[in-house]
């Protein structure tokens, strides 16, 4: 059993009560709420006629259905400007704080969070969505949650949970020039597994951790979920706190410093106990491509297509399947697949940082003929930062689309989509069947950098050996 | 069509009122509620939608469309039934017809889980007896139906009765009442008011 980590002292201190049947009570720190899985929650409460316990604690924004061309209301798919605007009622009736359209503050769901500042060390965060992992880079225990889990937290600040078992997944080294932290949780998953972190909270750690950037770190937390671990985190640092100082949520003069003793306080100790651990070398980490239909499917953009013999014989179904699905042969290079369409945003890979790394590929460059190129900013707050730097400019003059932000083709529930049997080179998150709007549309999931190199040759490209751009 | 009773709440011991089969087995959550009514803001909706498409096939014909059986609140299902995607929308949808009981052969396990946390109680029995009981409730609609959870019995006066299972932690939950982790967490609200106290990102640091 694990002792002395961020995640057990974190979940004592939210612990309530122990639940009949074995669960624990929870307390819920930071509520976040969107469009698609809330408003149900928000009508099995009215049900059960009961009030939203802390609306203080909820915070509300739209993402998932938010089309990134024209965002004038009332939108044209009549299905999302209900769902939208059922959000913006439940909101007002509960008095909840909703960051909506043309707010300044609205975006994805976890990037806005942490850059207002609103995700805190030590804190409990949940979210109707799997990527709430994403707020672990802040020290914080964060988790997806279910529609009936949502009305449960609306109604009691608090959740039923089970406590997870950790394991630390060390990383000796930095990582190489052109190498990300996509790369590093990509090139994790592809070595444990998708269903590795099943009943654990991975904590992050060593070197190469403490060398990566906040924005970094909520890349690696994001993708826990893809290894199968409910949450991620990293233990907050002098890093985290000069991320979070200044920012609107965070506290202000005496307050911040008793606060950062505070969260110093909750790092994993240097003999805390962790149920295992595996140990990486980040210098050894190259640039990952998926070419298959799990995130788990990754190689190096070096090498080749695994074939059946290569790997672990109950992988062998689905590595079978995604041959087919994605029409990759095994045993063949993944460098120079031709790619239809570049998606560089999502929660994944859609802040300030990822979309620097990109221009610098972009700048000077043009997308290659019939490519769709687009970036969607990961929030209207991301949006203006990076005009400000001129970098909606860098891919408008390279050939990419430069949009509004949310999801977008994360998910595709809004009309950015694939279509037929496209094939993406896409900095999100998830590679299933179907996942970018077409049932039969592939995705190779990387980086935001591996992204702008295949939209400029169109073709999946080793960022490492562009030359320098003119220009 | 939907039936505006209150939901289930608290300890459930019995559930009463008409009941009536819909036969057939591995009726699977996309029959029970089509896909396409996955897009929505609320369940409220899913009452009327519950087996469209197999109602639009049957064009009146379909059990959720008589006239007899409309605010009846037990179903008597064959083998394997609520199989297939896991979406909450199915109960959902089925409790929000009017449905507050099953009664049939076999339940999908997590079409049972979901049913458990609306506290809509699935009784079992023998694929033999689950006949006999569908011809039972077909030959008078108008009778009532008792499905007893002490006494692990489904019955009606002019019928007679049947002993019915139920899976015993679901049971345990039901009669105690706490199959409702929502109730379970709202009553404990001085231990949470205690745990928020002491966390100082709550109280100014
Ligand atoms: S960007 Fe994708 S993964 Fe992230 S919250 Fe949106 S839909 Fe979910």
């Amino acid at each position: 059993m694990s002792s002395g980590t961020l995640y057990d002292k974190v979940w004592d201190l939210h612990s309530v009560a122990d639940l009949p049947g074995g669960p624990t009570q929870l307390l819920i720190g930071l509520h976040l709420i969107h469009e698609v899985t809330s408003p149900q929650a928000f009508a099995a409460l009215e049900d059960k006629g009961l009030p939203v316990r802390c609306p203080d604690r909820t915070v509300a924004t739209v993402d998932h259905i938010v089309p990134t061309t024209s965002q004038a209301r009332p939108f044209a798919d009549s299905l999302a400007e209900e769902m939208l605007s059922t959000l913006e009622r439940n909101c007002a009736r509960h008095g909840i704080t909703l960051y909506g359209l043309g707010s300044g503050r609205q975006g994805i769901v976890h990037v806005i969070a942490p850059e207002l500042g609103l995700t805190q060390p030590g804190m409990t965060v949940a979210c109707g969505d799997s990527h709430t992992s994403t707020h672990g880079a802040f020290g914080a225990i964060a988790f997806g949650i279910g529609t009936s889990q949502v009305r449960d937290v609306l109604a009691s600040q608090s959740l039923a949970m089970n406590k997870l078992k950790v394991r630390r997944l060390w990383f000796e080294n930095r990582l190489s020039p052109g190498v990300f932290a996509k790369d590093l949780i990509l090139h994790v998953i592809r070595t444990l597994g998708v269903k590795a972190g099943v009943g654990h909270a991975y904590e992050f750690a060593g070197p190469a951790i403490e060398a990566l950037s906040m924005e970094e770190r909520m890349t690696l937390c994001n993708m826990a979920i893809e290894g199968g671990a409910r949450c991620g985190y990293v233990s907050p640092d002098q890093v985290t706190f000069d991320y979070l100082a200044g920012r609107p949520e965070a506290p202000e003069g005496e307050a911040w410093d008793r606060a950062v003793q505070w969260w110093r306080s909750l790092a994993s100790d240097a003999d805390a106990r962790f149920d295992d651990e595996v140990r990486f070398d980040a210098a050894a980490i190259a640039p990952i491509v998926t070419w298959g239909i799990t995130p788990g499917q990754g190689i190096g953009v070096d090498e080749t297509v695994p074939t059946t013999e290569q790997m672990d014989p109950a992988d062998r179904p689905i590595a079978e399947e995604a041959y087919r699905y994605m029409d990759l042969a095994p045993g063949s290079a993944i460098a120079g697949v031709p790619v239809d369409v570049c998606f560089i945003g999502s929660c994944t890979n859609g802040r300030l940082s990822d979309l620097q790394a990109a221009a610098d590929v972009a700048r000077g460059r043009q997308v290659a003929d019939g490519i769709k190129a687009f970036v969607v900013p990961g929030s209207e707050q991301v949006a203006r930062a990076a005009e400000a730097e001129g970098l909606d400019q860098v891919f408008r003059a390279a050939g990419f689309d430069w949009r509004e932000p949310g999801c977008s083709m994360c998910l595709a529930m809004n009309p950015d989509r694939l279509e037929g049997r496209q094939i993406s080179a896409s900095s999100s998150n998830r590679n299933f069947k179907g996942r970018q709007g077409s049932a039969t549309g592939r995705t190779l999931l990387m980086s935001p950098a591996m992204v702008a190199a295949a939209a400029i040759h169109g073709a999946v490209t080793d960022v490492r050996n562009l030359a320098p751009a003119e220009g | 069509m939907t039936q505006s009773g209150p939901f289930p709440q608290g300890t459930i011991t019995s559930v009463n009122g008409r009941a009536f089969a819909l036969r057939g087995d591995d009726i699977d959550t996309d029959r029970i509620i089509p896909a396409r009514f996955l897009k929505c803001v609320s369940f409220d909706a899913l009452g009327s939608q519950a087996f469209a498409d197999d109602r639009q096939e049957l064009a009146g014909d379909h059990p959720f469309d008589q006239a007899a059986h409309v605010g009846a609140s037990i179903l008597v299902v064959n083998g394997n039934f609520g199989c297939g995607s896991s979406r909450e929308h199915a109960p959902q949808a089925l409790m929000r017809w009017g449905i507050r009981a099953l009664v049939g052969v076999s339940f999908a396990e997590i079409f049972h889980g979901n049913c458990l946390a609306l506290g809509i109680p699935c009784a079992t029995a023998s694929s033999d007896q689950i006949k006999q009981l569908q011809a039972a409730v077909s030959a008078d609609a108008t009778a009532s139906w008792s499905l007893d959870l002490q006494a692990c019995q489904f019955r009606s006066e002019a019928a007679g009765e049947w002993g019915v299972g139920f899976e015993s932690g679901a049971l345990e939950m039901l009669l105690s009442g706490r199959w409702d982790a929502t109730s379970q967490l709202v009553a404990r609200d001085a231990e949470l008011k205690q745990t928020m106290a002491a966390l100082p990102y709550l109280n100014g640091f």
